[in-house]
């Protein structure tokens, strides 16, 4: 009797457990989707470096694999502060001296970009009149902008390389901020401004009660634009100007025949713009609740 | 003697008349609504009396004096609020405060600021930004915010319009309160004929745009407070009402103009093998991409 009822009762619970082959995968897929955020980027990244491997093994024999790079760099990662020669120091303090040279020349573009963009967002007769010029000053590399810094400030001696680079990093990080403050300048709504109008504020109260609490969210807009542009300029301008920085380093070991650190200073570039740009977009989500 | 005045006023936008010859005598202390169809030039007439705009030609004068532009001794309450987003309630209002009395201190221009904002009952949500506040209280700082400024006149531009009825009924029922206690020269402009003659003491009907203007007004006679429930029966209500509205109606009613247009007929041949090829040097189109001139009526 006990023989018998076993199979009808696997058989019956075999019916009515049937629904739950088809919700087997779908459960699985909510514990995939709680780590997938993690999962994935490391899936991407394994892939990039076994394409890395795949490529120095094959078609370009001169690119350093993955672990040898790794073992270059070690010294410049493990001891990210040591100073061992002016060319010849840890990754962090060559980010410290690069991320100084850019702090100098973006707050150099806010200062000179944002009351600019406010001129030709106020003015229709200074668009008219600038525009052009910006339209075709806005796309030059800071490739070319550098040579004419350099010319600029021959005079100045040996301070000649920072004045160049400072007036490279500013030229080109200067567009976002001065069209983004424009554009929000031009949409400050009429309503505020007929405020501003009944209120009879005056032009200065006008500009700081009413146009510049009301632009805030497009500058920051434009500022994280041009953090992102100076920081790629860094690059250009160490590697021309020859200075201490990670930009440098990279050109330095290239011409040394060093790759494995061309790799290490990519990836370090890479990581600085990722953070930099994060923080902006805090600050910038900061002002995007007005 | 009248205390604010129009003139002759007329205003164009482009080649569009807005607003034609229009007169107004208000006296001091008077409500008058004015009330109009939509797009007629209500928001444009505001405008001209808060000096945002200046008219082509005519006058505004205020106390006999000849309007330049706009100045806080005439209150505007704008149809979408326009509070400053970035300020709080008290903020939006010390800032009208603060730059119509200089003279006062500190410590007055904060009470004075309390005080409006205690008047239309906000003081509960002064530390909020407009944008955590519903439609009925953004509205109702913006009152604060103009009453605040002590004007000589108060310009209400369709203040309840944007307003679901529940909330727009306790706000205009705060605005005639306010009204009563103050007794200021309060011009306000509406789409709706019961909410101006619930408020105002003069109901003034703007004919269809374009070129707009004031036909002769109603005198408004109920006695206040004035009470909606009660007064859909009463029979003076009722009476203002059918003036209002019939006046509304008859300045509608337009002659109809019309217009010439170019027609693009369709072009579409007939499906049938016997119609021979067209050929390329055939006699211009008779049919197909004809086109003709056709008359048409535009009610205005």
């Amino acid at each position: 009797m006990r023989d018998s009822t076993v199979p009808t009762a696997i058989s019956a619970s075999a019916v009515a457990v049937t629904p739950t082959p088809a919700k087997l995968p779908s459960s699985n897929r909510v514990a995939f989707a709680k780590f997938d955020w993690l999962l994935l980027p490391l899936v991407g990244i394994a892939a990039v470096v076994g394409l890395w491997f795949a490529l120095s093994a094959t078609l370009s024999k001169d690119l350093p694999n993955p672990i040898k790079t790794w073992e270059a760099s070690k010294p410049y990662i493990l001891e990210p502060l040591a100073k061992r020669g002016e060319l010849d120091q840890g990754i962090l303090r060559f980010t410290w001296l690069s991320l100084i040279l850019v702090a100098k020349g973006y707050l150099m573009a806010l200062v000179v970009g944002t009351p600019l963009g406010f001129v030709l967002g106020l003015s229709k007769t200074m668009t008219k009149a600038l525009d052009p010029i910006i339209q075709v000053l806005r796309p030059v590399s800071p490739l070319a902008w550098l040579p004419l810094g350099m010319v600029l400030f021959l005079g100045a001696g040996r301070q000649a390389s920072e004045l160049a680079a400072l007036f490279t990093i500013a030229i080109c990080a200067m567009w976002p901020t001065v069209l983004t403050t424009a554009v929000g300048v031009r949409a400050i709504p009429q309503d505020y401004l007929n405020v501003a109008k009944v209120l009879k504020l005056s032009r200065w109260n006008t500009l700081t009660k009413v146009m510049i609490p009301a632009t805030l969210p497009y500058m920051f807009t434009g500022f994280r634009l041009s953090l992102g542009i100076a920081w790629l300029v860094i690059v250009a301008a160490e590697m021309l100007t020859g200075r201490p920085g990670v930009g440098g380093f990279l050109w330095q070991q290239y011409n040394a025949l060093v790759y494995e650190q061309i790799i290490l200073c990519i990836l370090t570039i890479g990581v600085v713009g990722f953070i930099l740009d994060r923080l902006m977009s805090v600050v910038e989500r900061r002002f995007k609740t007005i | 003697m009248s205390f604010l005045e129009l003139n002759q006023v007329s205003k164009s936008y482009g080649s569009t008349e807005v607003l034609s010859n229009i007169n107004l005598r208000i006296s001091e202390g008077e409500f008058v609504a004015i009330v109009g169809y939509s797009g007629a030039g209500k928001t444009t007439l505001m405008s001209l009396f808060a000096g945002l705009i200046q008219p082509d030609t005519g006058t505004v004068t205020l106390a006999g004096q000849r309007m330049a532009g706009p100045g806080p001794d005439r209150g505007l309450v704008f149809q979408n609020y326009s509070l400053l987003p970035w300020l709080t309630v008290f903020e939006n209002v010390k800032l009208a405060v603060d730059q119509v009395f200089p003279g006062k201190t500190e410590m007055e221009r904060i009470k004075h600021t309390e005080k409006f904002v205690a008047m239309v009952n906000l003081r509960s949500a002064r530390e909020k930004l407009p944008s955590e506040l519903s439609g009925g209280m953004r509205q109702r700082v913006s009152v604060a915010r103009t009453l605040a400024m002590n004007p000589k006149v108060l310009l209400l531009d369709e203040p309840l319009s944007a307003l679901d009825a529940l909330t727009r009924s306790t706000l205009r029922d705060e605005i005639a309160r306010i009204w009563q206690e103050s007794r200021m020269t309060v011009v306000l402009v509406t789409n709706d004929p019961d909410e101006a003659i619930l408020l105002a003491d003069r109901v003034i009907p703007l004919t269809r745009g374009p070129s707009a203007t004031l036909v002769s007004g109603i005198d408004i006679h109920l006695p206040r407070p004035r009470d909606r429930r009660f007064l859909n029966e009463n029979a003076e209500f009722k009476m203002c009402r059918n003036q209002v509205v019939t006046s509304l109606l008859a300045a509608g009613a337009k002659p109809k103009t019309t217009i010439t247009r170019d027609l693009v007929l369709p072009d579409i041949q007939p499906e049938d093998i016997s119609t021979p090829r067209l050929s390329s040097n055939r006699r211009g189109p008779t049919r197909a991409r004809e086109r003709r001139r056709e008359e048409v009526e535009i009610i205005p």
